[in-house]
């Protein structure tokens, strides 16, 4: 249990996925505008990666393990990963169609986002059972819906500054993260 | 149609991938710490896009539009398998140090974008020289990235050391390092300099009244363009 926590806290917090591994920077740039975009980007990122690093490490451990091929990973995971988020979708729209509406949108999104495959692989390098793996997917999901939700409500704080012409769009966003960067430096004595 | 030269030059400078068309943020953030590590990330991303461009160019009558984004993302995903196992075997200490990042280029957005966007549509011989460009224009930027961390950072330029460092315990005066470029706000921080040094070179250009249509930045397409991968790469699974 206490292995778990510790597993939770590191991805969450510690070794932040966006802010010190650079996993998902391309959604986390494009998707923080409003701050409700930006929780329901997180949410549905949570959800895939959560249930990715199920699949993956189930397969992982009962098929490609015992057979031995391992050097395999790399592209099984990113076409497990890709029909996976179409499923969801397709289950969703279906069966949830109120989720579906709150997460639909951003869905497809998530498949080129490489946190969802940067942890299916870490959790294989770092030897993580199939419960450590699911608990380490959710936290590294939790932590980047902390990165993405804090940083769009600067964002909307930002709107009325008065930015240097040539920091407006991109740069200041960089900026800003730059600060959360080392912000989250502080977590590092957690561990 | 498009001499070798010219998507040389295209790739490198007019489209550079990182600095204009702003695709492939996660790699260029995560192993800029050094110059070399720029080199090993670049080379190894450019061999990926020739050999997959070469491919995907010569199955493109082939492959059927329906299912074409699978196909691609098969293909990459093979080359990038090939060149880690290769890094593994002769570049050990670089394996290392780029770790988890070599398996994620298949995720590089310019990869599976210049598949789409050139590979499918153009013979064999410019798609490679194009898939090499673009490579090269990726390398040289994780290199300049690199550079400036890497010096700042440490006071070293490809691993050796050119500022020579204070040593308080001689008494000698000497560079003092920021150690915060090579951690991971350094790189949010040099990026958006150059970004910023970008719109500024843009609103000057467009100040002169000469056109910078051409320079078009922002996420806002990028993230299309890797919503659109990933949309139809659904949308072929269906």
């Amino acid at each position: 249990m206490g292995d778990l926590i510790l597993i939770a806290v590191g991805s969450a917090l510690v070794s932040n996925v966006v802010l010190s591994q650079f996993l998902g920077i391309c959604s986390f740039l494009g998707v923080s505008k409003k701050t409700e975009t930006a929780v329901g980007m997180g949410g549905a990122v949570i959800f895939v990666i959560t249930l990715a690093s199920l699949v993956a490490s189930l397969l992982y451990k009962f098929i490609l393990q015992p057979l031995g091929f391992d050097y395999l990973n790399t592209i099984v995971f990113i076409l497990v990963i890709a029909a996976l988020v179409q499923i969801v979708e397709m289950f969703l729209k279906k069966f949830v169609p109120s989720l579906y509406n709150a997460l639909g949108v951003y869905l497809p999104l998530i498949t080129t986002n490489c946190a969802v495959l940067g942890v299916a692989l870490n959790n294989v390098q770092d030897e993580y059972n199939i419960l450590e793996s699911v608990v380490n997917g959710f936290a590294t999901g939790v932590g980047y819906l902390i990165a993405i939700v804090l940083l769009a409500g600067i964002r909307e704080k930002m709107e009325y500054n008065d930015i240097p012409e040539s920091f407006k769009g991109i740069p200041i966003v960089l900026l800003t993260s730059t600060l959360m960067a080392i912000a989250f430096f502080g977590f590092s004595g957690l561990i | 149609m498009n001499s070798c030269g010219e998507r040389l030059k295209n790739g490198i400078i007019d489209e550079n991938p990182i600095f204009v068309l702003l695709l492939g943020m996660c790699p260029t953030l995560a192993v800029t710490t050094s110059a070399m590590n720029g080199i090993g990330m670049g080379l190894s991303t450019t061999a990926v896009l020739v050999m997959s461009n070469m491919l995907i160019s010569m199955l493109r009558k082939i492959i059927p539009d329906s299912v074409r984004m699978p196909a691609f993302i098969v293909v990459v995903a093979s080359f990038v398998t090939i060149v880690d196992f290769l890094m593994e075997g002769f570049t050990p200490s670089l394996y290392d140090s780029l770790g988890i990042y070599i398996p994620l280029i298949v995720v590089n957005c310019i990869i599976l974008g210049r598949a789409e966007s050139y590979a499918s549509k153009n013979p064999v011989l410019p798609s490679i020289f194009d898939g090499l460009g673009m490579g090269l224009g990726f390398t040289v930027a994780l290199i300049a990235i690199g550079l400036v961390r890497e010096i700042i950072g440490a006071g070293q330029a490809f691993g050796y050391q050119i500022l020579p460092l204070a040593d308080e315990a001689a008494g000698t005066g000497g560079y003092v390092p920021v150690t915060v470029f090579i951690l991971a706000p350094g790189a949010f921080l040099v990026l958006a300099v150059l970004a910023a040094i970008q719109n500024k070179v843009k609103i000057n250009m467009e100040k002169k009244g000469k056109d910078a249509s051409k320079i078009q930045s922002g996420c806002g397409s990028d993230c299309a363009t890797c919503g659109g991968c990933g949309a139809s790469a659904g949308k072929g699974k269906e």
